[in-house]
């Protein structure tokens, strides 16, 4: 029998699609894995600053606005009324580094919240050694009339490696604002 | 003969003068003796008359000066011509005749000819029958003549007796049947009983009294709201409920009464059949991880070819042919999960069967040409069973244990001595969130299950088999792979690495029904 598995649940059962530095801020990636089913998990894309150079996370916070914590969502039955609904760019966390650098996570679709991920609040370590499992933020439904479109902005999995490799020939974007 | 009373007389009078048929006259003098309505017309209409002029030979000799009418000449012609030949006419009336209160049911459909016409209609779709009930449906303004009818004798039915009333007056639908169904069920061999499961369905249309119903709209514009499914608001139902609520006197004022007489006679609509569901049931095995429970389709499109269900019910839908059937059964496998050992238990109810008595001999060779039609699936002890015995599958199905086996890959080397600790494991208490991969059709929940036990074969260092008896309703890819972390603890977290299930298949679903059918 092979040692190594064919392939993982990932690739068996969702398609890898990515958004690149969201809002503008250079290399702040992120990862949706759509289902066949439609649902989609949103994660941090390997390439996220987060999870370079060996930071460690100081604090996961939920709470995106004095009125509005991500925690709070709650969906009933099997339409899950009741949860927030998202556009794009809406925010799901924001994370501070012991760096005291913060970075916040964005929703990447439209879509209705159906969980975010707690464990990841006890055990932050999750977040940088299990990014695209057990690390996930959060879980969102698209519409069903949207499950095709929601995608047609974001990278494909070959678009994301392409733009991942130009990067590595060009200098850190730290390193460019300093010469400035 | 007619038990007709003394106190029949105005009744009868006054319905033959409104142009009634004989039978809506013994309706009207709330006879209940089925075998009155079974008569031929003419029988019941000579009766009828002679039962008159008793009365009116005894007017005749009486000198009170009583200066009714004499019940109509053209009653009293058509007894004339009807004596004559009662063989060759059995319905001995012209188009310009028809009963303005049954429009024509129950003097046009209720002789022979009618009875041969619905008997063929039923003889032609094959059933093998031993009983049958016979179903009327009425166009709706019948209720409305109906209505007029007994408000133009209420009088004289109440004077009949203190505690007659509307509902004394025989229905229509009763009558009718009272006088065809016994006669439908010779024709066929079928013996007619009120509890049969095969209903034989005849329906009447009149379109040109359909009128009769819109003054109702404008009294009642509560009873006739618009529905999405219905052709018409003037239902039955609806039309029943309106004429409950208006007063005698504002529908006097709507509705001649008694009822105008139509130039046509209601026309008969196709004769309809339809027998209860039969369920059988047995328990199936699945020996393919390319083969679905039920057709899978996506976007319209069908994604494998054939079905455990399809495979399953199609010899069944032959031999008992029947027109669709509903498949269910003791949970479900996946697609690329096998169900091995004795079996899930399922059931099938065929729709209107055309053929419903098996012996065990026959039921044995449906099975085997069911076993025998394809090798990605097994059925054993295939039986009829009530539908209340299917119910007993879905019974604390939550309580029951199953049993998986499954091939693990584990991404750390392990030992033999690695998988020890699992077998001393017992019942252990998991939670899982709804899975992922269903969640976009169950709810998001948490959910507690136990894992009785746990036993492993050792493969290889990445592989090893799985054995596990769990409550039922436990999810046991997630369980193994851990579903993003939303199953704790899961196989990961327990042997500390990475794993993930290669193949899966359930070993026993404990349920104790269907009984066993021994070979
Ligand atoms: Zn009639």
């Amino acid at each position: 029998m092979e040692d190594r598995k064919t392939p993982s649940v990932i690739d068996r059962y969702f398609t890898r699609w990515y958004r690149t530095d969201l809002k503008g801020k250079a290399r702040e990636d992120h990862c949706i894995l759509q289902h066949s089913n439609r649902i989609c998990v949103i994660t941090l894309a390997e390439s996220h600053p987060i999870l370079q150079n060996g930071r460690k996370i100081k604090n996961i916070n939920y709470q995106i606005s004095d009125g509005c914590s991500r925690l709070k969502n709650k969906v009933s039955g099997k339409s899950k009324r009741g949860g927030q609904f998202l556009t794009e760019f809406a925010p799901l966390c924001r994370i501070t580094c012991t760096d005291e650098k913060e970075y916040t996570i964005f929703s990447c679709i439209r879509g209705r919240l159906l969980e975010v991920n707690e464990a990841i609040l006890d055990r932050p370590e999750l977040l940088l050694e299990k990014p695209s499992t057990e690390g996930y933020i959060a879980v969102i439904l698209p519409k069903f009339e949207e499950s095709k479109s929601i995608t047609e902005g974001l990278l494909t999995r070959e678009q994301y490696e392409e733009v991942h490799s130009k990067r590595t020939n060009q200098q850190e974007p730290s390193l460019v604002q300093l010469a400035l | 003969m007619l038990s007709l009373k003394e106190k029949d007389r105005p009744i009868i009078r006054k319905l033959l003068a409104a142009g009634c048929c004989a039978r809506c006259v013994l309706r009207f003098c709330c006879m209940g003796t089925s075998s009155s309505y079974k008569q031929s017309y003419e029988d019941i209409q000579k009766e009828l008359l002679e039962f008159i002029g008793e009365e009116n030979s005894q007017q005749s000799h009486d000198a009170s000066g009583h200066t009714e009418d004499p019940p109509n000449k053209r009653i009293k012609m058509e007894d004339a011509i009807s004596t004559d030949d009662s063989v060759a006419s059995e319905e001995p009336k012209t188009d310009l005749d028809i009963c303005p209160v049954c429009l024509g049911v129950l003097q046009d459909f209720c002789n022979q000819t009618f009875v041969k016409q619905v008997s063929d209609a039923v003889k032609k779709e094959q059933y093998v029958l031993e009983s049958l009930v016979l179903t009327v449906s009425l166009p709706a303004q019948l209720s409305v003549r109906e209505q007029s009818c007994w408000l133009h004798v209420k009088q004289e039915v109440r004077d009949k007796s203190m505690c007659l009333g509307k509902d004394d007056v025989i229905q229509v639908k009763d009558a009718f049947k009272w006088a065809i169904q016994g006669k439908i069920g010779q024709e066929l061999g079928a013996a007619v009983l009120a509890s049969s499961p095969f209903e034989v369905g005849v329906g009447f249309a009149h379109p040109q009294t359909e009128e009769d119903c819109h003054f109702l709209a404008t009294t009642c514009p509560d009873c006739f709201k618009p529905t999405k499914n219905k052709a018409s608001i003037f239902t039955r139902m609806a039309v029943v409920k309106a004429l409950e609520k208006i007063s005698d006197e504002n529908f006097k004022r709507r509705y001649p009464c008694p009822p105008k007489k139509p130039s046509s006679k209601c026309t008969a609509l196709d004769t309809t059949c339809l027998h209860t569901s039969v369920f059988t049931a047995g328990r199936y095995n699945k020996y393919s991880r390319e083969l679905p429970q039920t057709p899978w389709v996506i976007d319209g499109e069908r994604r494998m070819d054939g079905s455990v269900e399809e495979l399953i019910a199609a010899p069944l839908l032959s031999s008992f042919r029947a027109d669709g059937f509903n498949f269910s059964s003791s949970g479900r496998e996946d697609v690329d999960v096998r169900t091995l050992g004795t079996g899930r238990p399922f059931a099938v109810e065929l729709l209107n069967p055309h053929r419903v008595k098996f012996n065990k001999t026959e039921i044995k060779k449906l099975q085997e040409t069911i076993n025998q039609s394809s090798d990605k699936i097994r059925v054993r002890d295939l039986q009829i069973v009530t539908r209340e015995a299917t119910s007993r599958m879905k019974e604390g199905e939550e309580e029951k244990t199953k049993s998986y086996s499954a091939l693990i890959w584990t991404e750390k080397a392990v030992s033999n001595t690695d998988l020890e600790f699992l077998e001393n494991m017992k019942n252990l208490k998991i939670a899982q969130k709804t899975p992922l991969r269903v969640l976009h059709r169950r709810p998001l929940a948490v959910r507690q299950r136990v894992i009785h036990s746990i036993s492993t074969t050792y493969l290889d260092t990445h592989h090893f088999t799985l054995k596990l008896c769990t409550q039922a309703g436990t999810y046991i890819k997630e369980f193994v792979h851990g579903d993003f972390g939303r199953t704790k603890p899961n196989l990961c977290d327990l042997m500390k690495t990475d794993a993930d299930i290669l193949e899966l298949d359930v070993e026993s679903v404990d349920i104790d029904w269907p009984p066993a059918i021994p070979d």
